[in-house]
């Protein structure tokens, strides 16, 4: 199971407390595990990733391992301990704003 | 009657006032969605427990919160506001192309006669429709596919749907307004629209009487009047007495005709309301003094209403969405202003008092009576 961290609102959204886990079918990569959070919680389609495009929202960012990995590639593989579940992939909203 | 519910839509969430008919002491609840901005909050006319509510911030985007219970509880519906078709351009600031890109939605507008049936006004402009309470939109592509829209250019704030009117006479007529488009009508439920901005004069545009491009702030109409509008243009408060064909100028004796929101007497159709504000350049109230103009002749000639309202030192903006009436015998009139304070007056504006003071920046006011 790979773990993940949401942000406060999307945890509100989502109705959960703490961190999920996630099935995810294949490699595990940022899209994969998007596709699998989205799955699971259909209400966050659209708030992490643009609804047409799919590309991240400009105010979010996926950190792991203590890496910002928000400009990698969608398909790259994350860190293997992401993908072991000793570690939670992270989305994270980006600090700016008031 | 047994009260009165606001929907007060704030920079962080929504809050929900309410008071019985006397509309002298009201219960704040709220915030809910407390940190999201809260564009707009509307309820049903056929049911006022049925609550639609434009939920959105610049990290995680558009979300649309549906009450069936009077906002005891509520439930996410969707917020896919795909644009249908091909996507066109229009004129960014710098009056280059720029495609259409969905930003949020400003205002929603439900049905007066199906309960299901809603309508939301988004940002870049464009009109959606759900016939199921939210569950699916779709888009009436008539309007942001019309051929002016390619010249068609953001205001300040955005390139903002902002006003929808639906007629309370004639089903297929529709207005809406865009800012910095103009006003447009649908007279087939909105498939096809014309704009209805003849007599618009603009000096913010190259041709100030083009037949788009105008930053048309608000418009207000009158259910027993359906054909008379009128308009808080950027500059100029207008008036039109043939369903928008041609518009002549009301701002009469007005200090000032800058200003966002317009209003109408529940029960006068020839009592309007503004807030004018100082200049385009000084977005707050002239002289440190809260004023909202009340005609009782349907323009040209005004009159301040200051009583119970800040006369000094107060340099406050009431945005567009931010006042509304309620149906009440003596006709209830409410604002809110961008440092958080929701004014209300139970006596067709004579006098005022703050029902709330130190909210966040306040988007957005909506009234309902309560059964």
């Amino acid at each position: 199971m790979i773990r993940v961290v949401l942000p406060p609102h999307l945890r509100t959204l989502a109705h959960v407390s703490g961190e999920v886990q996630v099935e995810v079918p294949g490699e595990v990569t940022q899209r994969h595990v998007l596709d699998a959070v989205e799955a699971r919680f259909p209400m966050l389609v659209g708030t992490m990733r643009d609804r047409g495009t799919g590309r991240r929202r400009a105010l979010v960012r996926f950190f792991a391992c203590e890496e910002d990995l928000s400009n990698e590639s969608p398909d790259a593989a994350l860190p293997d301990r992401v993908a072991r579940g000793e570690e939670p992939f992270l989305v994270v909203g980006a600090m700016a704003g008031g | 009657m047994s009260g009165v519910r606001l929907l007060v839509g704030t920079r962080k969430g929504l809050f929900v006032l309410t008071s019985d008919a006397a509309r002298k002491d009201w219960k704040v609840d709220g915030p809910h969605f407390g940190g999201w901005e809260i564009y707009h909050a509307n309820g049903s006319p056929v049911d006022p427990n049925r609550i639609y509510v434009s939920q959105s911030g610049g990290w995680f985007g558009q979300l649309i919160q549906r009450s069936d219970d009077g906002g005891a509880t509520w439930q996410q519906v969707d917020h896919d506001f795909t644009y249908a078709g091909e996507v066109g351009d229009h004129l960014w600031y710098d009056g280059t192309p720029r495609p259409w890109e969905f930003k949020r939605i400003w205002h929603l507008e439900p049905s007066r006669t199906e309960l299901d049936v809603v309508y939301a006004g988004a940002e870049d402009a464009a009109l959606f429709k759900s016939t199921d309470g939210g569950q699916k939109w779709v888009e009436l592509t008539g309007l942001r596919t019309h051929t002016s829209a390619p010249k068609w250019q953001p205001g300040a704030g955005g390139m903002c749907l902002h006003t929808i009117i639906l007629d309370p006479v004639n089903p297929e007529r529709i207005f809406v307004a865009i800012s910095a488009a103009g006003a447009f009508r649908s007279d087939d439920g909105g498939v096809t629209w014309q704009p209805i901005n003849r007599g618009l004069n603009s000096g913010g545009i190259p041709d100030p009487d083009a037949e788009v491009g105008h930053c048309v702030h608000r418009i207000a109409q009158h259910p027993s009047r359906p054909d008379t509008l009128f308009m808080q243009k950027h500059w100029d408060v207008m008036r039109s007495d043939d369903a928008g064909d041609n518009w002549r100028e009301i701002s009469g004796d007005l200090p000032t005709d800058f200003g966002f929101p317009i209003a109408v007497h529940a029960h006068e159709p020839e009592t309007i309301y503004v807030v004018p504000i100082t200049s385009d350049s000084l977005h707050y109230v002239m002289d440190g003094k809260l004023r909202v103009y009340r005609s009782r002749t349907g323009g040209e000639q005004w009159e301040p209403l200051t009583v119970g309202l800040p006369q000094e030192h107060c340099y406050v903006n009431v945005l567009r969405d931010a006042m509304a009436v309620d149906t009440l015998d003596e006709c209830g009139i409410y604002f809110g202003t961008s440092a958080g304070q929701v004014y209300g007056s139970a006596d067709s504006g004579d006098t005022w008092q703050a029902l709330v003071s130190d909210l966040p920046p306040i988007c957005s006011v909506e009234a309902q009576v309560l059964p």
